[in-house]
């Protein structure tokens, strides 16, 4: 699974993208990032506004109960402020 | 039709291009975003736009063929730049035309209303404090979901 992270997520988890291979049972986004989150402390401070956070599977925006898979492009980030 | 590019774009140019051999446009709205030198009350020295290649085109594409489908448009165009812009550089073009003025200004104002909330773009934004990453504004979220609530057609 690749994992892509930008604006100020990339800046606290420390890494712009990283190859990632969570076990089976984290099988939709909110699992994923419940999982992610524990795996720095960089990534709990970045992951721990979830209502503040935007996921995107494949190039489409996401919902918590989405479901992710070995496979997948998850990108994460803020609150988009283009324009 | 849609771009998304690190260069600055002409706007003459583009607007000719867009209306080129179509006269049965009668009217054309564009918006142009430019960065202010100033943030709050900080000065700034520049601007870093970041945002998610592939995802981004996709997304323009598909706020780009929604105006299409909610208004009679001739042509359509979305240029946004991303990279390091200073203040007084052009950030990003809309632009409808229509047979008439009101379908060229409502599609005009769509388009850069549910890009600010869609396109997966981000700011940083340089200061005497510092770099920081602009935050979203609820006033963006307000003015899009306009288009949702009052605008001719308004499932999403």
């Amino acid at each position: 699974m690749k994992l892509l992270y930008f604006a100020w997520l990339k800046t606290k988890i420390g890494t712009a993208e990283e190859e990632l291979s969570p076990p089976p049972e984290v099988s939709t986004v909110a699992a994923l990032l419940d999982w992610l989150a524990a795996r720095s402390g960089g990534h709990a401070e970045a992951l721990a506004d979830r209502d503040a956070l935007g996921v995107a599977v494949n190039l489409e925006y996401a919902r918590p109960e989405d479901p992710v898979g070995p496979d997948d492009e998850i990108a994460l980030f803020p609150p988009v402020t283009g324009g | 039709m849609i771009r998304v590019q690190r260069e600055d774009f002409d706007l003459g140019a583009e607007m000719a291009a867009l209306t080129a051999g179509n006269h049965a446009i009668g009217g054309l709205a564009v918006f142009v975003g430019l960065v202010r030198d100033v943030v709050g009350e900080a000065a700034l020295g520049a601007m870093t736009l970041e945002h998610y290649p592939g995802m981004t085109e996709r997304m323009l594409q598909r706020i780009d063929a929604e105006a299409n489908r909610r208004w009679p448009l001739e042509a359509s165009l979305i240029v946004h730049r991303y990279g390091r812009l200073e203040p007084g550089e052009q950030i990003v073009l809309v632009a409808a035309a229509s047979q008439h003025r009101q379908a060229a200004f409502d599609a005009c104002h769509f388009l850069i209303d549910w890009l600010k909330t869609k396109a997966p773009f981000w700011k940083l934004e340089e200061t005497e404090d510092g770099p920081k990453w602009v935050e979203a504004r609820a006033g963006d979220d307000q003015a899009a979901n306009r288009w949702r609530e009052s605008g001719p057609g308004t499932r999403e």
